[in-house]
């Protein structure tokens, strides 16, 4: 054993499991749970910037549907600022962007759906800009560890082909499963693969 | 940055479980072949979305009364608490924990989950609540049941609460399960035995906490939760201009 620092090592991940909806998306559990669900809105009504519509399904290894998966969102806000105060530059952000959502996969067909503002792209490091993209985190049953991931936009060609992350997928084809596809009025969609020929990429960030 | 200092440490991935554990059989269509692709922190990582006191209900910790009439749920009352802290050992205040839970008959009020157990019309199963500014935090439940689930043909998950935590950056995002002390059914448990470690398993098995107690009226358990901590170098790597 080599000595380590910091002494305290994180707390181990465990399986969300089946039931992950009665904690996090409790009317998905049922209609008799009363605890309200938080993220329900990523981005109000007030808020500025382009309204979106991201649609997808999340699909295992056979392609079929996954469907008690809960994935979560955050982003930042039209003009690339995240509402946190991690974020130095949070004064200036939207009020009406709180930048976190949850949705559950549908019971049936594994699909997801869920509304916000389109994010401005965000500083990374050595100032080099990052891509517009939305965080994303999935768990369900089957899966150990949350699966973290990023959403880019295909039309966003020019921003994309400098992203730091977009540029270090080897091999570069599978930058692909990252980019949601326009499909009009604001409406993207965007798969989620968790094995398979167009397994998502996932990262360790 | 606030509060904080920048980057988080890197995830130790040989102490967590391995995407593909096949002795847990739902793993084995849904883990990811690839391996994962290592980025750079940035503040899409290092910032998270914050919640407050408005967001919560007066009861949504106390799992003895947040559902139904109010009325008291069969079973084992006890007090889960503990504290929330990051790997340098500093205490995470206003750090969200939710939690979710069997019934003491092992079943789950889920649409999904048909466990012969009946439901008891006193309990949801789901809780949530900030830390205080010393990271604690306080839930009232009731001891959950174990219940059999189909892994192998006689597989049973030993009695456990689901834990989801939020640190201050996105990155830091856990979930896990708490365990109870001295539980027979540690051996054989398909998904508590996915982690490698049985030292990083440990950590998972609350104590009894008898100080804790509630006399005349509730056990109590420890489960103390270390989210990713923040590198704080005398040389800062951090992106230009912030």
């Amino acid at each position: 054993m080599t000595s380590r620092l910091p002494p305290d090592p994180e707390t181990v991940s465990q399986t969300a499991g089946p039931f992950v909806h009665i904690g996090l998306v409790p009317h998905a559990a049922g209609a008799d749970h009363t605890l309200v669900a938080l993220g329900a809105e990523i981005a109000g009504p007030e808020a500025t910037g382009k309204r979106i519509v991201v649609t997808g399904r999340v699909t295992d290894g056979l392609g079929a549907p996954v469907r008690e998966a809960v994935i979560e969102i955050w982003q930042a806000d039209a003009n690339g600022i995240y509402p946190s105060p991690e974020d130095p530059r949070r004064a200036g952000a939207d009020p009406a962007c709180r930048g976190f959502g949850r949705v559950a996969t549908d019971p049936k067909d594994g699909h997801f759906r869920f509304e916000t503002v389109k994010p401005g792209p965000v500083p990374g490091r050595h100032a080099r800009p990052q891509a517009p993209h939305l965080n994303l985190w999935l768990v369900a049953r089957g899966v150990n560890v949350g699966l973290a991931t990023r959403m880019y936009f295909a039309d966003e060609v020019e921003a994309n082909a400098t992203d730091p992350v977009l540029g270090l997928v080897d091999p570069p084809e599978r930058a692909e499963t990252l980019l949601a596809r326009p499909d009009g009025d604001g409406r993207y969609a965007f798969d989620i693969h968790l094995q398979g020929e167009r397994e998502t990429v996932f990262l360790d960030a | 940055m606030s509060g904080s200092d920048g980057e988080l440490f890197a995830r130790d991935r040989r102490r967590h479980p391995p995407a593909l554990t096949p002795d847990y059989k739902s793993t084995v269509a849904r883990a990811p072949r690839w391996p994962l692709l290592s980025i750079e922190g940035s503040l899409s990582e290092t910032t998270g979305p914050v919640f407050t006191a408005a967001d919560l209900g007066p009861l949504d910790a106390d799992l003895l009364r947040n559902h139904g009439d109010r009325g008291d749920p069969i079973g084992e009352r006890i007090v889960l608490h503990g504290q929330v802290r990051d790997q340098n050992g500093r205490p995470l205040p206003d750090a969200l924990v939710e939690i979710w839970q069997a019934n003491a008959g092992g079943r789950y009020r889920h649409a999904k989950d048909g466990h012969l157990a009946p439901l008891d019309p006193h309990f949801g199963g789901g809780g949530r609540c900030l830390t205080d500014a010393s990271g604690r935090y306080a839930f009232r439940t009731v001891k959950p049941g174990a219940y059999p689930f189909r892994n192998h043909g006689n597989s049973w998950r030993m009695a456990h609460v689901h834990f989801s935590l939020f640190g201050t950056g996105f990155a830091q995002r856990l979930v896990t399960q708490m365990y109870f002390e001295g539980d027979p059914l540690r051996e054989q448990d398909p998904i508590a035995l996915t982690i490698p470690d049985a030292s990083a398993l440990d950590r998972l098995f609350a104590p009894l906490d008898l100080d804790a107690a509630v006399p005349l009226d509730c056990l109590a358990y420890r489960f103390d939760i270390v989210l990713r901590g923040r590198r704080q170098t005398p040389f800062e790597n951090r992106p230009e201009g912030l």
